[in-house]
């Protein structure tokens, strides 16, 4: 590739090749984008974690290339967010063309006020290279390149790994496993799991070029283009002037013919015109499928990411929820570990993330149905959406090229306390915080003031000194993050400058929120009361009946 | 929360019923098929309620059977 020479990352001879057997608190398998998220949220809680990868660099071509604002939230939390927000290219807008007409046009960002974009496209490497950094720099992290596992065997107290290096294998145990080794997850097959749901039968041609234009960094989807009868196209805008392109080949296309570069060509000339220099990357053709695990969670080993749950790439759903996974995990399983939670909270992981992979699923399978069309009548459905969608606004909410990326609001989990009191808004228990803008002491932003452990978001000065003490002081710490009000040194306090958090959250002075450690509400009331505040954690953390524990 | 209203409804049903077969002259089956899907899409859109077009839907394919 032109822009991009994959870096190489030293393979170590393990001391256990010549030592005992080690045991590790946590393994995670596969250093891709969701095990190193799952690496660094462990590290930096720290968590000694090991991390086996069977290869020695990043991803080989852009693969995942759309990383969603809730996505760059967690990243801003994992220390990761500027750095690939500076790298990425911003957008916000996408076109949909039928034939050679624009039949719509859509704005992702809803309303301003908000510290990340609706999405930043990046290539994976240059994701992956920026998050192994980031690993590389915390301490109880280490990634372990060229280490395949080779043999898994769950215990009740441990998880035993066999592990495969250049020199030779070694034994490992651990206590809780992550497994993040993608979609043909090796170590899923190992243990005889598998995953149901449906194989679409199409194929697509996707491929990275390299061009200077003017065109806008847009998402561009065509139907039934005049360069690409009958089928789709996409072009996207990644980082260093590289351009993904995605042609919809049908079902009885030969892999193997289409990727070669002098079939590969002349289709992109069509595309891009005659005007256009550009050179060609990397290409691929893929199938998909949509498809999930029916249980994430099989005793002390925890899937995550494609392993766990496959979507197609339109809306970009596979990395953003795999990455998502993790956020929801490690606060749990850091809970656990400490026994500060039962081992039920893990359940919730499945709950949870099952949930949001079905929904992920659901969109993913509709935006499918959409593109490839599965009959005459379906595909008559399709055209006569487009063609209205030209004229008619209604029409538009109907086209469907993929509906891009959105958190899960948990509104069903066992995790949440119901609403005491009546509020309005999006925020109910459950939803991802959202975010605004405030001057504090940690920047310009609601979620960069959120702690790393549980947090109240409190509006006005109404909780006691004495209160606030005895919060810290929990066997589950919750720290405080108050909206206005003089500073004082037991909480946060920040200002809502532009009155974009009360509006958001329907905050009145004596709101409180309580807010997980992923950042999800989970609780609110309109006054604070200590032991409500109590009781809500007790139930965000599986310790409702283990009252014994909070005597202290 | 509406019901799907079946009773006679069209002030000059047999206008209505000319127009229908009128809006389709000249046109090949593919192209029926589309203004077909079209008219029922604009239609759906201005009905809105849910439960109508649930009601609609069962309504239409009451009687016919798959041919396999």
């Amino acid at each position: 590739m032109k822009t991009y020479t994959n870096p190489v990352y030293e393979y170590r001879r393990p001391p256990e090749l010549t030592g005992g057997p080690r045991h590790c608190g946590v393994v995670v398998v596969g250093a891709g984008p969701v095990g190193l998220a799952a690496a660094i949220d462990l590290a930096q809680r720290e968590i000694p974690v090991l991390v086996l990868d069977d290869d020695d660099t990043v991803s080989v071509g852009s693969r995942a290339i759309c990383y969603a604002k809730r996505t760059l939230e967690i990243l801003d939390r994992l220390g990761c967010g500027d750095p690939i927000v500076n790298k990425g290219v911003c957008w916000n807008v996408g076109k949909v063309f039928h034939g050679d007409k624009l039949a719509y046009q859509f704005d992702l960002l809803p309303e301003p006020g908000h510290h990340r974009p609706a999405f930043v496209n990046l290539q994976q490497y240059h994701f992956e290279e920026c998050m192994v950094r980031r690993v590389d720099a915390l301490a109880p992290a280490e990634i372990r390149w060229r280490h395949k596992v080779v043999g898994v065997e769950p215990e009740d107290a441990k998880v035993a790994l066999r592990v495969a290096t250049p020199d030779g294998d070694y034994a490992l145990t651990c206590d809780w496993l992550i497994v993040c080794d993608g979609a043909r997850s090796p170590v899923r097959h190992m243990l005889g799991l598998d995953t149901e749901g449906q194989v679409f039968r199409d194929r697509f041609l996707i491929a990275d070029i390299h061009m200077t234009t003017d065109f806008p960094t847009e998402r561009w989807f065509w139907f039934d283009p005049p360069f690409h009868r009958n089928q789709s196209a996409l072009l996207h805008r990644q980082a260093d002037d590289v351009w993904r392109v995605d042609f919809q080949l049908g079902w009885d296309a030969d892999p193997e013919e289409e990727k070669k570069p002098e079939k590969i060509v002349p289709r992109l000339r069509a595309m891009l015109g005659n005007d256009v220099d550009f050179e060609l990357e990397w290409a691929s053709v893929y199938t998909f499928q949509c498809r999930r695990m029916q249980q994430f969670r099989h005793g002390r080993v925890l899937f995550a990411g494609d392993a766990a749950h496959l979507v197609s790439p339109f809306g970009a759903r596979g990395a953003n929820s795999g990455v998502q996974d993790t956020d929801n995990l490690v606060w749990k399983l850091d809970l656990v570990l400490h026994g500060q939670a039962p081992d039920a909270l893990l359940d919730t992981y499945n709950a949870e993330r099952v949930a949001a992979a079905d929904e992920n699923i659901l969109n993913s399978t509709r935006a499918t149905d959409f593109i490839t069309p599965k009959s005459a009548v379906s595909r008559t459905f399709r055209d006569a959406v487009l063609g209205l969608a030209r004229h008619h606004p209604f029409a538009r909410r109907l086209v469907n090229s993929g509906r891009l990326s959105v958190p899960r609001v948990l509104a069903d989990s066992c995790l949440n306390t119901p609403d005491p009191d009546t509020f309005s808004g999006t925020m109910i228990p459950g939803a991802p915080a959202a975010d605004a803008p405030v001057s504090g002491p940690r920047g310009d932003w609601l979620l960069l003031h959120l702690s790393r452990g549980f947090s109240l978001l409190a509006f006005g000065d109404t909780i006691s000194g004495e209160a606030a003490h005895a919060l810290a002081q929990n066997p589950i710490a919750c720290g405080i993050v108050q909206v206005g009000g003089a500073p004082r040194d037991d909480r946060i306090v920040i200002e809502d400058k532009s009155g974009l958090v009360s509006a958001r959250y329907d905050g009145r002075p004596g709101t409180c929120y309580l807010v997980r450690p992923d950042q999800h509400v989970c609780a609110r009331w309109r006054a604070f009361d200590p032991d409500a505040v109590r009781d809500a954690i007790a139930r965000a953390t599986c310790n409702i009946g283990r009252s014994q524990r909070w005597a202290h | 929360m509406g019901t799907l209203n079946t009773g006679p409804n069209l002030a000059a049903p047999d206008d209505f019923y000319q127009n229908l077969i009128e809006l389709h002259r000249d046109l090949t089956e593919a192209q029926s098929a589309l203004v077909n899907a079209k008219l029922i899409l604009l239609l759906a859109n201005h009905v809105g309620d849910a439960d109508v077009l649930r009601a609609a839907m069962a309504a239409a394919r009451e009687d016919v059977v798959p041919a396999t």
